[in-house]
């Protein structure tokens, strides 16, 4: 299966990652290769096999429902490129 | 051209946990900005999510309540997408193994008519923060005390046909998890949230229009609006030869429409895939019938009982029912005074139209359910009239003290002393021998007249059924 640089394009702006044209050549060149890949494993017949959620034979735990993270707002925040009023600040977003 | 409207709601519950779905951290409202946000919510590299116990609960007694199947055993999946207030860049959320399976609930409507419409499914998510867009010097603030927090959404089937259902719909669910206590359903604060997805088609047309979803509708009131208006928007587009473009849209109250989100205009491809962070969630029949023992009278219950037990009709039952509180607050009334239409009628009519118009919620009525029943049984026993009534009513609202304080200090006792009313006929019959001899000679309709004299003479205090009665006694010699 091959994928065309525009499909290329659109999967990285989804990810929100940036490509130039050659490096878009580049990426379809080697994603592609990966679906062959995917295009093998989904000629294997799995009729009557239960999906697999987790590799790990085992359930999820669960936790009480008590508060165990007190307020480590600053020290959270000391980490990060811009605050102010105790928000984090991010470049400008208007629906 | 006669167009049918099809209607789907899917609605954001926000569960009553003291934590978040994945993490310790606190979910109380109101909190300083990120205060409640820790290392978890934050999507820091090398932090692990484990399983809130208390929103698997939650969302099980909510499948419970709609008859629906539970899952056994259910799989956390990622939606990916990006935004500022979704730090980890996906949101957790079950996509094909989801907590509640197909269930169905009840609507009751005006005319008294029922209908069961549909639930797919509910499952469990985490919440995104918050995006605040004023002033930064052209930044935006992020508060992610919300981001983590539980919800349960539940998706309807398309079994909706106008936006009186829509809103029944809306007040089912609500009656639902304040009676359950899973939510405190508060929309004004978020804690109830709903999309709306809808679409027209000719009547009798098998297939479905294509439609369009309006996000976040944060009350019964805007529901029914949004609807009005893009039911209205879309059949003037089809009507005028044009197509309907499938989109999400938000509701705007203050100029009465939906307008398309344009930042969705490219379609979002949310890349599913198993959360591989949790592990499947799998429950047992012991750990579901443990909770179905403990579920609370329902409204479902709750209402038919109403009528059974207090020959309430389906509407007022109803109404009484779709919240816990007022429905208590009913039963307390009713308990007061032994008189439960007496005491729907007032709650019904003449509380919640109080509470109404002074836009003042139930919480915070002033007046207590045993002052209410005193009320009641001061109009029973004969003490005041029905207009008096309403009058120590409003007094009571205002803070004035108990109905016998106020009925007291007003002087608003009814007269059904018989010898003081015979007194004051007698004397407006002696005063008047012209009417008396007209009413005598078949003008009947003099007898108003009279009422009129006495209630005057009395003040307005006279009980008008004595008052009737004597006048008719005397009128007729």
């Amino acid at each position: 299966m091959s994928l065309a640089p525009e499909q290329v394009k659109h999967i990285a702006m989804l990810a929100r990652i940036g490509a130039d044209e050659q490096e878009l050549q580049a990426y379809s060149q080697s994603l592609s290769s990966i679906l062959d890949l995917v295009d093998q494993l989904q000629a294997v017949d799995t009729n009557g096999i239960e999906p697999l959620a987790n590799p790990l034979d085992a359930t999820q735990r669960l936790r009480a429902d008590q508060v165990s993270e007190p307020n480590q707002r600053e020290q959270l925040q000391s980490v990060a490129p811009a605050t102010a009023k105790g928000l984090f600040l991010v470049p400008k977003v208007i629906e | 051209m006669q167009w049918e409207i099809v209607i789907g709601l899917e609605v954001h519950v926000q569960l009553a946990t003291q934590t978040k779905i994945f993490s310790g951290a606190s979910t109380a409202f109101g909190a300083e900005p990120n205060t409640q946000a820790c290392a978890i919510d934050l999507g820091l590299p090398g932090t692990l999510p484990v399983f809130n116990s208390e929103a698997l609960r939650k969302a099980v007694q909510f499948g419970l309540a709609i008859e629906a199947e539970i899952g056994k055993r259910s799989v956390f999946d990622r939606k990916n997408y990006f935004y500022p207030d979704l730090p980890k860049g996906y949101q957790v959320t079950q996509m094909d193994f989801p907590i509640v399976g197909q269930g169905q609930l009840e609507i009751t409507l005006e005319d008294g008519s029922s209908k069961v419409i549909g639930v797919t499914r509910a499952h469990l998510e985490e919440d995104a923060g918050k995006s605040l867009h004023e002033d930064f010097e052209g930044m935006s603030g992020i508060d992610l005390n919300r981001a983590g927090t539980p919800l349960l959404e539940i998706v309807s089937e398309p079994d909706i046909r106008n936006a009186k259902e829509a809103v029944a719909y809306l007040k089912k669910i609500h009656a639902i998890i304040t009676y359950l206590g899973i939510s405190d359903g508060n929309m004004a604060e978020g804690s109830m949230r709903c999309d709306v997805n809808i679409s027209v088609r000719p009547k009798g047309q098998a297939e479905f229009g294509t439609r369009c979803e309006i996000k976040n509708v944060n009350s019964f009131k805007f529901v029914e609006k949004a609807i009005h208006c893009e039911v209205q928007r879309q059949i003037d587009i089809i009507e005028d030869g044009g197509k309907i473009v499938q989109e999400t849209r938000l509701y705007d109250p203050d100029k009465d429409e939906t307008r398309s989100m344009r930042s969705k205009e490219v379609a979002n491809d949310y890349r599913y895939f198993p959360e591989p962070d949790l592990l499947p969630v799998e429950i047992d029949d012991a750990y579901v019938q443990a909770i179905r023992e403990q579920l609370p009278e329902l409204p479902d219950a709750k209402i038919e009982r109403f009528i059974s037990q207090y020959q309430l009709s389906k509407y007022d039952a109803t109404q009484l029912a779709a919240s816990r509180l007022l429905a208590d607050y009913f039963e307390q009334v009713v308990s007061a005074c032994g008189q439960a239409k007496l005491a729907a009628n007032w709650v019904l009519v003449e509380l919640l139209g109080q509470l109404n118009r002074s836009s003042t919620e139930l919480s915070d009525n002033p007046i207590s359910a045993e002052q209410l029943g005193q009320l009641i049984q001061r109009i029973q026993d004969g003490t005041i009239s029905g207009r008096q009534a309403k009058q120590v009513f409003e007094a009571m609202y205002q803070g004035e003290g108990s109905p016998d304080a106020i009925i007291e200090a007003k002087g608003l006792k009814q007269v059904s002393d018989t010898g003081a009313l015979e007194a004051m006929i007698d004397e407006i019959m002696s005063k008047n021998p012209a009417q008396v001899a007209d009413y005598r000679g078949g003008k009947d309709k003099l007898f108003g007249f009279f009422v009129g004299q006495v209630m005057k003479a009395s003040k307005g205090q006279a009980n008008p059924a004595v008052v009737n009665d004597l006048l008719k006694a005397k009128l007729q010699g």
